[in-house]
């Protein structure tokens, strides 16, 4: 930008104004999601009065939901949200990560790409296409396979005790591990992907084998992304509505068994919403919905805390 | 740089108006395009009439190529909302209005357009269909009282039949839906046990079993799951092959599940039937009487103001239901709904004829 001095402060000034006007509008859009979400609370908030102020606390602590006698109680629907989340994240992470190793240390470069991509497309399939395949193929192999070694060799532990009908909560946290490895896996690959390479180097240098580098080196600088990782499939886990519905049975009893069927808060707004006519029914969704998204906040939250305490002692270690 | 910054204004002055009068710039666009003529009549409401008023509206699109008929299968609860709040035509529904509804719509014409018949499906392998339940046995079937295949109570009336010792596994829709409500309104009509336990509704506390999602995730649910039973809509166990049971009727006989035997139910409850402007809360044709009357099924409802805002419209309206109920009634057998009893036909003339624009009637 070599000119003269006079042309110089014009720039400065055009600049200005462009930017001016880029940072009201950048600013503009991030905002309209503020609004949105606040709108979006009220307006939940607004829908549950009446449930709120029909059942109170106890809405939370109910396990009845009877839509012909107008009973409804939260607990089974909060109760299969987070066991059936959970469940995908112990089955899924170790995967993920495994997944991101592979992908970012030990894949040859010409399979490095390819993989990867094919391991994102797993998440563009809707998730209604896997529901089906879940219903036709996981549901029978769940029971089939899964669950008869489960029960003989760990059935002294009441999660594996019962009969097993294909629709239950292990196939719920098996679908919902499914869908969330591509998001897990493909951030976590890439928090590895930064680490420095003079990290490696160095631990090579003193005569690390290949996994003890990707231990010692790798590994705990990524940590706190990988956390992250996990959390933001955490979060997905317990949104994800439609794959769950079909394969989780349905049924919202509270049940020590991970063979048992289960529920989770957004199937039974997916499934009662549409011809919920009642006002309290409709009332005691919305009041679901606004758990759901209470449960996601305070998830969010948490794990916010953790990686910024996470980084904290990784920065203090470091210096 | 120059060029940057318009660009960027221009962007911004973009989004903000189109966020502005994207609506009113609309409407004077479309009219002119089209032909001035040219009616649309939406409706929304049930799933389980869908393909039936898809078949309507192309037919009869054909004969009046200046009508579009648009359905939406929303939900029957989503059908009555939009009807109550006058944002479509007509609405349509699988149970019809309760008290309350009816009251609080005001001034609604119910016109059965056709009926669906519910069976009792099931998965028992070598066995066919023709398994024959009495109610009381469907209610303690899905109560949970009964819970062997080879119980007394489900082996003497099927002394052909050799059932195996083994556990029933029970399947349910989880979502709400007109099938549960006919289901369990059977179920409430023939076991005092099931009425005061469980009830009926769209979606009712189930005692035992797997909830699927839609016809397809019970029917899932029974194919994958031997000795399993459930219900499903007459037509997706036809079409998927799906064996069921005959079911004893008022009359004492079992019958199977047809068109024929549903249709026969709903001609025997023609004597009760109310007004179409007065309230059907209480019309239930499960359980007609009647010896050759298939005792779970139930009409299906389309829901029209009987006072039309607007003449052109609501004449359309009119005419295509006038043409629904009789002509449109030949496309039903096609596709495995039951078509109207005569009786019904004449009834639903009556109530065509309600409707009226500032007190003249249309047709």
């Amino acid at each position: 930008m070599g000119g003269t001095k006079l042309s110089l402060i014009r720039f400065s000034w055009r600049k200005l104004s462009g930017d001016l006007i880029f940072k009201a509008m950048v600013g503009l859009f991030a905002l309209g999601i503020l609004i949105l979400s606040f709108f979006l609370f009220r307006e939940l908030f607004i829908g549950s009065e009446l449930s709120r102020n029909t059942f109170g606390l106890g809405f939370l602590t109910t396990t009845t939901w009877d839509p012909v006698n107008e009973v409804f109680g939260a607990l089974p629907f909060i109760f299969g949200t987070i066991i059936s989340s959970f469940l995908a994240l112990v089955i899924a992470v170790p995967f993920s990560i495994g997944i991101a190793i592979y992908l970012s240390e030990l894949a040859p470069p010409k399979l490095r790409t390819p993989l990867s991509f094919i391991i994102e497309l797993l998440a563009a399939i809707p998730s209604v296409i896997i529901g089906l395949w879940g219903i036709f193929i996981l549901a029978p192999f769940t029971r089939d396979y899964l669950a008869p070694p489960l029960s003989t060799y760990l059935g002294f532990l009441p999660l594996f005790q019962g009969p097993m009908y294909g629709l239950s909560m292990l196939t719920g946290g098996v679908i919902l591990a499914i869908m969330i490895i591509p998001i897990t896996s493909s951030v976590s690959r890439e928090v590895i992907m930064t680490v420095p390479v003079q990290q490696r180097e160095a631990a090579l240098a003193l005569g690390a084998t290949g996994w003890e580098t990707t231990r010692i080196a790798v590994l705990p600088y990524a940590r706190s992304g990988i956390f992250g990782a996990v959390i933001l499939g955490f979060g997905r886990a317990i949104g994800e509505t439609m794959a769950v519905t079909m394969v989780i049975g349905n049924s919202p009893k509270i049940s020590e068994s991970l063979f048992a069927p289960s529920y989770t808060m957004a199937s039974v707004i997916a499934n009662e919403f549409v011809e919920a006519t009642s006002k309290l029914y409709v009332s005691s969704l919305i009041e679901i919905g606004l758990l759901l998204l209470v449960v996601s906040i305070i998830i969010n939250i948490a794990a916010r805390v953790l990686v910024w305490k996470l980084l904290r002692v990784e920065g203090g270690g470091r210096a | 740089m120059k060029k940057r910054n318009i660009v960027i204004i221009l962007i911004l002055a973009g989004v903000l108006l189109a966020g502005c009068v994207s609506k009113p710039a609309e409407v004077p666009v479309i009219q002119p395009t089209k032909a001035p003529q040219t009616i649309t009549l939406n409706g929304a409401g049930a799933t389980f009439p869908y393909p039936l008023l898809s078949k309507w509206s192309s037919e009869y699109n054909k004969i009046n190529p200046n009508i579009q008929i648009n359905y939406q299968s929303v939900g029957s609860g989503a059908g009555i909302k939009q009807i109550t709040e006058k944002t479509v035509n007509f609405g349509a529904t699988d149970a019809p209005l309760t008290e309350q509804e009816f009251s609080n719509v005001g001034g609604i014409l119910q016109i059965p357009e056709t009926i669906g018949a519910v069976v009792v499906a099931y998965n028992l392998p070598g066995i066919q269909k023709g398994v024959k339940l009495s109610g009381d046995v469907v209610a303690d079937i899905f109560i949970g009282k009964i819970k062997k295949w080879n119980d007394p109570r489900i082996t003497s009336p099927n002394s052909d039949i050799v059932f195996p010792d083994k556990d029933i596994i029970v399947a349910h829709r989880s979502d709400g839906s007109g099938t549960t409500f006919v289901f369990t309104d059977y179920l409430t009509a023939v076991s005092p046990d099931w009425k005061s336990k469980v009830g009926k509704g769209k979606s009712v506390n189930w005692p035992v079993g797997l909830g699927g999602k839609g016809n397809e995730g019970v029917s899932g649910l029974l194919s994958q799951n031997p000795y399993s039973i459930g219900y499903i809509e007459l037509a997706f166990a036809k079409l998927q092959n799906i064996p069921y049971a005959y079911i004893k009727n008022k009359a004492g006989k079992f019958i199977e599940p047809t068109l024929e035997t549903t249709s026969s139910a709903a001609a025997g409850a023609v004597p009760n039937l109310p007004a179409g402007d007065a309230s059907w809360s209480s019309v239930s044709i499960v359980d007609a009487p009647g010896d050759n009357s298939y005792p779970i099924g139930s009409f299906t409802y389309l829901l029209v103001y009987k006072d039309q805002a607007d003449l052109t419209n609501g004449k359309a309206l009119a005419e295509f239901l006038w043409w629904a109920v009789h002509d449109g009634q030949k496309y039903s057998s096609d596709l495995l709904y039951v078509p109207l009893p005569e009786q019904v036909i004449s009834l639903n003339e009556k109530t065509i004829r309600l409707m009226n624009y500032n007190g003249q009637p249309i047709i």
